[in-house]
């Protein structure tokens, strides 16, 4: 699939503003420190941000609006409406610590629960596609929630750290074990994308298979097509692999290594909190090639018709 | 609406392609392009139409296929080799997963007849659509931003204005080898269902579950082309002579 660059930097931007969200909707931070302020106004700026990204890939955005009618059907509308839905206690809860300093429990909560919704139903309009095996799993939602956990709880330990919070410490270690959770998870995806046997082929995509193996001979057209640029990106497998690797050192390593170096007793307040920003920096990074990939690894089955087994065999 | 119809359709208006006369002559792509560039919705646009890089919106385009027996790699080795041209335009799926994902409500399927459509009013061009079809039925349309599928013609199929004989989808009137079929599949007496029947119609990718409509005729198995020769009447041999032809044959002999 092609990774449009809108769409990876939504999910990433998204998924990261959606966990620090979750995280402070916890209400471990305090209210009146100026960093925990900064933190819930960053948080509605990169969900919010994600969001516009998302609709420049439309073609009448104008009409997006549109988008919240079919919640009974369909989860790029269950998102776009959890979306909204979310922000409401999300800015009441950022009003109360902003203005307030003060914690609203419930608002945090509730903001909390739905901020995980939304980004569930994100990662369901990629699971529940059929024609694309790899993103087609249960693991898919797993890896989505768990990253943007992970980024949350990385970016909150920043903002305590830089805060002096007690809950520093706790939230940096809470980070270390669901990073290493969401790569686990992650790998598991990625192993059974690769092992996985195509529920199509080009035998049962035009029925021929009886007869024997079917080799596409002529395309309808000389030039690509609307499909072929959408569904036939193709990356090579060597490639894949490095990239794969860089993802999981900038997304995984770098931060957990910086995480652990803050656990040291003895680093003074200012530097555990450099280093904690540049962990997150890294993650964020990590996690847009981890996006790239998710795109550019999967293929649907429209590509059975286009010679999409041919196409595999000379990409590796 | 999204969801879809909660009961079978009544009617199931489709297509029946027959794989086995089709020769692969793109005219029903050309005719479904120039009838509804100008009929239901927003032209079919192509960007850069004279230039090197030439795409544009179909609803209809054929691909060509080779189909090798299996273990053959030397012609004749297994058997002979084959080629089929192969239509491909929407399958008005009863499990559209196209219809489920749309998030505006511009993809529906008809409750009557069972066509899936676009209202082109309410699409954001978002894509979804386009991703969840298997079949790659759907294009977008770069200009209107708009996402395009076969209508079935259905500015066609039910226009009084039009004599009956035309009353049948562009691509279906055009065909010059008569490859298409437009019918009622959900009749068992329509003439489409009577040909899935006999010649044994199949679906595309029924493990997709989408359910299509449309049917394809498969390829009649073909004779080798060695065992047509010896099946030729030899021009020595006058035993079948019947009739006329006997007597002839009869007459010369004892003269
Ligand atoms: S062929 Fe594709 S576009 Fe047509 S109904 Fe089936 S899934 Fe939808
Ligand atoms: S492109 Fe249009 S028809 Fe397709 S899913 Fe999006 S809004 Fe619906
Ligand atoms: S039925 Fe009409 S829209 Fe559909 S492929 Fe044929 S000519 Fe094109």
């Amino acid at each position: 699939m092609h990774p449009a660059f809108s769409i990876i930097v939504f999910t990433t931007a998204s998924g990261m503003g959606y966990g620090l969200a979750t995280v402070l909707g916890l209400g471990l931070l305090d209210p009146a420190a100026l960093s925990t302020k900064l933190a819930h106004v960053l948080a509605l700026g990169l969900i919010g941000a994600g969001l516009v990204s998302s609709t420049l890939h439309l073609g009448n955005p104008q009409r997006a609006w549109r988008a919240f009618s079919q919640w009974k059907s369909s989860w790029l509308s269950r998102e776009g409406v959890m979306a909204v839905v979310a922000f409401v206690p999300l800015c009441i809860s950022a009003w109360s610590v902003i203005f307030e300093d003060a914690c609203l429990d419930w608002a945090g909560l509730i903001g909390s629960g739905l901020s995980l919704l939304t980004v569930y139903c994100t990662a369901m309009i990629y699971a529940s596609l059929r024609s694309v095996d790899a993103w087609h799993t249960r693991l898919t939602p797993a890896c989505y929630l768990l990253f943007a956990l992970a980024g949350g709880t990385l970016f909150a330990s920043f903002f305590a750290s830089a805060g002096e919070s007690s809950a520093a410490h706790g939230l940096s270690a809470t980070a270390i074990a669901l990073l290493i959770a969401a790569w686990v998870v992650k790998i598991r995806w990625r192993r059974r994308l690769k092992n996985l046997t195509p529920l199509s082929n080009p035998e049962s995509a035009t029925g021929l298979g009886a007869i024997g193996r079917v080799r596409l001979l002529e395309r309808p057209h000389m030039t690509e097509n609307y499909l072929t640029r959408e569904m036939g990106f193709r990356i090579a497998r060597k490639h894949a692999e490095k990239l794969f690797r860089l993802a999981l050192i900038f997304g995984g390593a770098v931060p957990i290594v910086l995480m652990v170096l803050c656990l040291l007793p003895g680093l003074s307040g200012g530097l555990t909190a450099l280093l904690l920003f540049v962990a997150v920096l890294s993650h964020a990074l990590g996690i847009l090639l981890e996006r790239w990939l998710f795109f550019a690894e999967a293929r649907h089955a429209v590509m059975n018709y286009y010679g999409g087994r041919e196409q595999d065999l000379r990409a590796v | 609406m999204t969801s879809l119809p909660a009961l079978p359709t009544p009617k199931k208006l489709g297509l029946v392609i027959d794989l086995d006369v089709c020769v692969g002559c793109h005219a029903c792509v050309v005719s479904c392009k120039e009838w509804n560039t100008g009929g239901y919705g927003s032209a079919l646009s192509d960007q850069q139409p004279y230039g090197a890089d030439v795409s544009g919106a179909w609803l209809n385009r054929i691909h060509t296929f080779e189909i090798m027996p299996e273990s053959g790699e030397v012609v004749g080795e297994a058997g002979e080799a084959r080629i089929v041209h192969f239509p491909k335009s929407c399958l008005h799926c009863e499990e559209a997963p196209c219809v489920t994902v749309c998030p505006t409500g511009a993809s529906y399927k008809r409750l009557d007849d069972g066509i899936v459509l676009v209202d082109e009013e309410k699409c954001i061009g978002c894509g979804l659509c386009a991703w969840a079809c298997p079949y790659g039925a759907r294009e977008m349309d770069l200009a209107a931003g708009v996402m395009k599928k076969c209508t079935l013609c259905i500015d066609r199929i039910y226009n009084e204005t039009l004599e009956e004989v035309d009353r049948v989808p562009a691509c279906v009137r055009t065909c010059p080898s008569n490859a298409r079929h437009f019918g009622d599949l959900a009749d068992p007496d329509s003439d489409v269902s009577r040909m899935v029947a006999v010649r044994g119609g199949i679906d595309l990718m029924p493990e997709q579950g989408t359910r299509p409509v449309n049917k394809y005729l498969p390829p009649r198995p073909r004779k080798p082309l060695a065992a047509g020769t010896s099946s030729l009447p030899k021009a020595e041999n006058t035993d079948d002579a019947k009739g006329f032809l006997a007597w002839l044959d009869g007459m010369l002999d004892r003269i």
